[in-house]
């Protein structure tokens, strides 16, 4: 059996039978990356010689009775979340060369627990994009089609996951930028409440959106990484002050009588039919299992995209500004420091990000502050209530996780509104604040991996890890792996 | 929408090319003018959401504690001296 194929929850039971050492999951591990890295291309940074010294590490401390659920385990980060000693880029030129002197609250916490640091996964530069080909380095391919995009922003981590290049993997969430590659390459991926994990570290594109989260090969291995990672923390304000239930406790549970709400407007004439076949079907095999599927209506999920990229790019505008030249990075020649800024931006970030500060700067300049940034405040309270209303008489929401699978490299590349459209139903989630995990519902007739979403109420992912758990084992998708 | 892409670029500290100018101004306008559709909805008296959960004004105790040394603040800079970040000269 080939170590590097199984997830968390297999390696971690055969760690603590001491059938195996975390040094021969890490080298099967790389001896994979080895093999399809350059094929597939999901690292920026690989970790080769620290990962081996933190195996070594982690096999000590579990000879000495010191176990973790995780130690010893290969894990995979997206780069934009800060390690420190270890190249941080958010796949950007104005970030070439920075090492964080500080470690982000997340990884902390899987250092705490022993894991084995594979590599910083590749993304669209600062996490703006839908597919990794606005990374300032290059595009990661799908693993199941590598002439197709593996989603983004955080495609390195989900191709990494499905390619078997590390156990699992955590990703970040603004728009989409975790449930809709991991649905592209057919793996497991949450992102929870917001103010559920600590952005501590986490370099900030939109701070009232981004959200930390698991990328991984099943959805028991998804809540026992989210039970690492989650709580609040004092170094992140925003991270909520709610108690951190045992995610696993409901997984196996029975979701008879479970309430699954369908809204009407993610299922709409002119959908793609495979995408539309498959979650229905989907729906079947929730009935089957007990659950009562229910019609719901989320009334202005047509503005949410609108409202995302208002809201979006003005706090990326701010968040950015910080990019200077002077602090850490990039830096060009100016001919005094306003050019040398403006030299530096220009140079460092690439065409994506600088259309979205110019447009964030745009929406929030003064006589535009109203009609464009409060406008889209407003109508993100109408999308919040619309998810209040519908969890008044339904526990879960099942959609599409994508309107297609995985597109074609340089399909949408030319025009920026097409690529905004790949995250039509992923968006609301993160502008109402909700949980939503995508988990694998089928493949194409080309056998590209299509995902299903689920969302839930806030602070309530014990309610999704259930029902999504249900479905996977009533299905072998997500044991399906790409001929590499 | 009128703008001046000159203007927009430059609060927002981008230096453009020529040709880059008015590449990227239709791609704004195409992208603010479906920003627009959200005129479409009537938001008169519907409070706006900064925030989706409701946490205000977290506070702690004003306790020192230890923060970065220097050396680590500024080891990443493209340009220092001693304990200084050097940048182009400023004043004339």
């Amino acid at each position: 059996m080939d170590l590097y194929r199984l997830g968390i929850s297999e390696i971690s039971a055969r760690i603590e039978k001491r059938e195996i050492s975390s040094r021969e999951v890490t080298a099967s591990v790389f001896s994979r990356i080895g093999s399809v890295e350059d094929r597939i291309r999901s690292f920026v940074t690989l970790t080769g010689d620290q990962a081996m010294d933190m195996a070594e590490k982690a096999d000590r401390e579990i000879v000495s009775g010191k176990r973790s659920t995780l130690s010893g385990i290969p894990v995979a980060v997206k780069d934009n979340m800060c390690t420190k000693g270890i190249p941080t880029t958010c796949s950007s030129k104005i970030l070439q060369g920075f090492i964080p002197p500080y470690e982000s609250t997340v990884t902390s916490k899987l250092l705490e627990q022993g894991y084995v640091l594979t590599g910083k996964t590749n993304l669209d530069e600062f996490a703006m994009g839908s597919s990794t080909e606005n990374s300032g380095f290059f595009t990661t391919r799908n693993p199941w089609d590598t002439e197709r995009i593996p989603g983004g922003s955080s495609g390195g981590s989900a191709a990494a996951v499905a390619a078997d290049e590390c156990i699992a993997a955590l990703g970040s969430d603004t728009g989409g930028s975790i449930r809709q590659p991991a649905a592209l390459c057919g793996v497991v991926g949450m992102k929870p409440t917001y103010g559920r994990i600590s952005r501590y570290g986490l370099i900030a594109f939109a701070s009232s959106l981004d959200q930390i989260g698991p990328i991984t090969k099943n959805v028991r291995d998804c809540a026992v990484l989210l039970n690492v990672i989650a709580g609040r923390d004092p170094l992140d304000s925003t991270s909520a002050p709610v108690a951190v239930p045992d995610f696993t406790a409901g997984i196996g549970k029975e979701i008879k009588g479970l309430k699954i709400g369908i809204p009407k407007e993610y299922f709409i004439a002119g959908m793609d039919p495979e995408v539309e076949k498959a979650v229905r079907n989907a729906i079947l095999q929730y009935a089957s299992l007990g659950a009562i599927p229910v019609d719901v209506s989320l009334p202005h999920s047509g503005y949410a995209v609108a409202t995302y990229y208002v809201l979006a790019t003005s706090e990326a505008s701010s968040n950015l500004a910080r990019y200077d030249g002077v602090k850490y990075g990039f830096r060009a020649e100016g001919k005094d420091l306003i050019d040398m800024y403006m030299q530096s931006r220009a140079q460092g970030f690439g065409a994506e990000v600088k259309r979205r500060i110019m447009l964030g700067t745009y929406t929030l300049s003064s006589g535009y502050y109203d009609a464009y940034y409060k406008k889209a405040q407003q109508v993100r309270t109408l999308i919040k209530k619309d998810f209040e209303n519908a969890f008044k008489t339904v526990d879960v929401i099942l959609t599409p996780t994508t309107p297609t699978a995985a597109f074609r490299m340089g399909e949408k590349t030319a025009d920026p509104l097409q690529m905004y459209l790949a995250d039509i139903f992923t968006i609301s989630v993160n502008l109402a604040g909700v949980p939503g995990i995508s988990i694998p519902c089928g493949f194409t007739s080309g056998n590209l991996p299509l995902g299903l979403q689920l969302i839930g109420k806030h602070f309530d992912e014990e309610t999704l890890l259930r029902a999504a758990f249900a479905y996977e084992q009533s299905t072998d998708w997500h044991r399906r792996k790409p001929n590499l | 929408m009128d703008f001046s892409i000159e203007h927009l670029a430059r609060l927002a500290r981008l230096a453009l090319t020529e040709e880059e100018k008015p590449l990227y101004r239709d791609q704004l306008v195409n992208i603010l003018r479906y920003m627009e559709t959200l005129n479409e909805l009537d938001t008169a008296g519907i409070e706006p959401t900064s925030h989706v959960i409701s946490i205000c004004n977290v506070l702690r105790e004003d306790s020192a504690r230890t923060s970065l040394s220097r050396e680590d603040a500024l080891g990443n800079a493209p340009d220092r001296t001693e304990a200084f970040y050097r940048v182009p000269k400023i004043i004339e």
